[in-house]
C-alpha cells in the first residue's frame, strides 16, 4: 500500500544500529513568487503542489514515488502516514479541529520523500538506517538539486534559502538521528548530556516530538542552528557530538553492569515477559518495554532478537498500523487487544530463547 | 513537582513526577533548554533589538504580501520571502540572535533571477555588511580594521 515497503531505515543494517535507529535529514525550500503558509491562498497551494508535482515527475530521484493528497485521503491513511512520520500530525490534520490543509501532499520514495504545502513550501527529507548523516544527506541534496533546476527556489545572498520561520533559514538544513540511550536516563546522567547539547548548538526531542521525552529512552538529536555554517560542517558538528553522546552510553552501561548487573537483568527480563506474555498493552507501554528488551539485547543479556523487529514495533504497534492489519476501525475498544495479540505474534515468530 | 502531558496518537495522559521520577524519565527538571529559541527571541524583541522595535513602530507592511513585524511577531512566521527583504534589518538582529552569524556560507542556489535588487537596495546591503563587519572588528578589538571599515561606511553614506 506504501511504497516505503518494509521501512527500509527501521532494518537495524545501517552503521551503530545497537544505539541508532534511524538518521533523518530534511532541506526547507520555497518557491520564489508564492507567500507561505498563513498567508496563502488555496489558489496559492494548488499552484505550489501543481508546479512541484510536475517537476518531480521527470526527476530521476523521484520520478517512481507516489504522491499522496492528504487533503483525499482517508483519516486512516492519514494517520497511517503520520504514524510513520512520514509527515506530521499537523499535515496530517490530526489535531482536535481535524482539519486538512487544502492542497497538502507527500511525494513518497523509497528512503526519500517530500512534503508539499507544510510551513514551507517543500520539505525534502532522507532517512537511513542507523548513524548515516552523509548517506541520508546525499539522497536529500539530490532532490534538492534536481528540484532547484526545474523549479525557482527563494535563496537571499546574504540569508541563504529563505523560509517561514527564521530558525531554518540558511542551509534549511535539519538533521536528526534518533538514539536510544537507556543507561544514561537510568543512571540520570541524561539531564547533563542534554543540557550540554543545548550549549553546542544542538537540541533535543522525544520520539514523538516535544514532551515526549520520557517515552522509551529514545532521543532525536539535531541541529539548531542552520546558518553561519556550511551543510558538511552542520552535519560534521551533529556527527561528532553524537559519537560523544554514545560513548557516555556505552560508559554508563558499563556502571550500570557493574553496580546493577542483577537489577539491569530483572528490567530487561521483566520487559521480555510482558511483551511475550501480556494481554493487554497501551502503546506507550510497548515502547516503553521495547526499551528494556533493546537494552538487553544489545548488552547480550537476552537472547539475539532481530533489532529490526523491536525498531519496526515502534510503527507497527501504533493505533492505525494495529487497527490496519486486524481490519478494525482505529477507534475499537478492541485495540489494545489486538495490539497485544501482535507483539506476541511478533516474539513467536523471531525465535524463542 | 513536574506535569508532563503527552498525546500519543489518539490517547492523552497527564502525569505528575516527583523530579526524580522526572530526571529518571530523561526529562529536563532543572536546566531550562528553551527547544524553541525563537519564542525566547520574539519575547525579547521589543525590548533587546532596536531595530526591530523601531520597524514595528512605523507598522510597514511588506509590498508583496502584506505582512507586517506584528503579524511576524504574534505568528513567529513571516509572510513570504520578500519579508526578508522589507525587514531584512530587524530580521539580521533576530538570525544573529538565533544562529550566533547573519551570513550563509553552505550550498548557493545558482538561480538569483529570484531577488534582483536594485542599485539602492544593493547599496544598504553592502552597508549592513560593513556595519555588521564593524561590529565584529570593534567587539575583537581590532581598532585599525574598524576605522577603515568607518571610513568606507562613511563614503558609502554620502553617496
Amino acid at each position: 500500500m506504501i511504497p516505503d515497503g518494509d521501512m527500509p531505515w527501521l532494518d537495524a543494517t545501517g552503521p551503530d544500529s545497537a544505539l541508532v535507529l534511524s538518521t533523518r535529514v530534511r532541506l526547507a525550500r520555497n518557491l520564489k513568487g508564492h507567500p507561505y503558509w498563513g498567508r496563502n491562498s488555496p489558489e496559492d497551494r494548488e499552484m505550489i503542489a501543481a508546479e512541484l508535482a510536475d517537476a518531480a515527475r521527470t526527476m530521476p530521484s523521484l520520478g517512481n514515488a507516489t504522491m499522496y493528497r492528504l487533503d483525499a485521503v482517508s483519516l486512516a491513511t492519514r494517520r497511517w502516514l503520520a504514524e510513520r512520520q512520514l509527515v506530521s500530525r499537523d499535515l496530517a490534520g490530526l489535531d482536535p479541529s481535524g482539519h486538512v490543509r487544502s492542497a497538502a501532499a507527500l511525494l513518497l520514495g523509497r528512503g526519500a520523500g517530500a512534503v508539499i504545502n507544510e510551513e514551507d513550501h517543500l520539505r525534502l527529507q532522507g532517512l537511513r538506517s542507523g548513524f548515516a548523516l552523509d548517506a541520508a544527506y546525499d539522497v536529500t541534496e539530490r532532490m534538492d538539486r534536481e528540484f532547484g533546476v526545474r523549479v525557482s527556489f527563494a535563496f537571499h545572498p546574504s540569508f541563504g534559502y529563505l523560509t517561514a520561520c527564521p530558525t531554518n533559514v540558511g542551509t534549511g538544513l535539519r538533521a536528526s538521528v534518533l538514539i536510544h540511550l537507556p543507561a544514561l536516563v537510568l543512571t540520570t546522567e541524561i539531564t547533563k548530556v542534554l543540557a550540554s547539547l543545548a550549549q553546542v548548538g544542538l537540541t533535543y526531542r522525544g520520539l514523538f516530538g516535544e514532551g515526549s521525552e520520557a517515552l522509551g529512552h529514545l532521543f532525536q538529536l539535531s541541529n539548531q542552528v542552520t546558518l553561519g555554517k556550511t551543510e558538511a560542517e552542520l552535519l560534521e558538528h551533529l556527527g561528532r557530538m553524537v559519537r560523544q553522546v554514545m560513548d557516555y552510553e556505552h560508559r554508563a552501561r558499563e556502571v550500570l553492569r557493574q553496580t546493577a548487573a542483577v537489577a539491569l537483568e530483572d528490567r530487561v527480563w521483566r520487559a521480555m515477559a510482558t511483551l511475550q506474555h501480556a494481554r493487554l498493552l497501551s502503546f506507550e507501554e510497548v515502547v516503553n518495554v521495547l526499551s528494556g528488551v533493546r537494552l538487553g539485547v544489545t548488552t547480550r543479556v537476552l537472547p539475539d532478537y532481530p533489532l529490526a523487529t523491536l525498531n519496526r514495533l515502534l510503527v507497527l504497534a501504533q493505533t492505525a498500523h494495529v487497527a490496519q492489519s486486524f481490519g478494525v476501525r482505529c477507534d475499537a475498544e478492541s485495540i489494545p487487544e489486538l495490539r497485544a495479540t501482535m507483539v506476541r505474534r511478533m516474539f513467536e515468530e523471531v525465535g524463542r530463547p | 513537582m513536574v506535569h508532563l502531558t503527552q498525546v500519543i496518537g489518539e490517547d492523552v495522559s497527564t502525569m505528575h513526577l516527583c523530579s526524580k521520577c522526572a530526571a529518571e524519565r530523561g526529562i529536563e527538571t532543572e536546566v531550562a533548554v528553551s527547544h524553541t529559541p525563537l519564542g525566547a527571541f520574539l519575547a525579547a524583541m521589543g525590548t533587546g533589538s532596536p531595530g526591530m522595535a523601531a520597524a514595528a513602530a512605523t507598522g510597514e507592511a511588506c509590498p508583496q504580501c502584506g505582512a507586517t513585524l506584528d503579524d511576524f511577531r504574534a505568528s513567529g512566521r513571516l509572510g513570504c520571502s520578500d519579508c526578508w527583504v522589507t525587514f531584512e534589518r530587524p530580521l539580521r538582529d533576530l538570525v544573529r540572535r538565533a544562529h550566533g552569524a547573519t551570513k550563509h556560507t553552505g550550498k548557493r542556489y545558482e538561480a538569483i533571477d529570484t531577488l534582483t535588487l536594485s542599485a539602492t537596495e544593493q547599496r544598504e546591503r553592502d552597508q549592513m555588511e560593513l556595519e555588521e563587519q564593524l561590529r565584529l572588528a570593534v567587539a575583537s578589538e581590532h581598532f585599525e580594521r574598524a576605522a577603515e571599515l568607518r571610513d568606507q561606511l562613511r563614503v558609502l553614506r554620502s553617496a
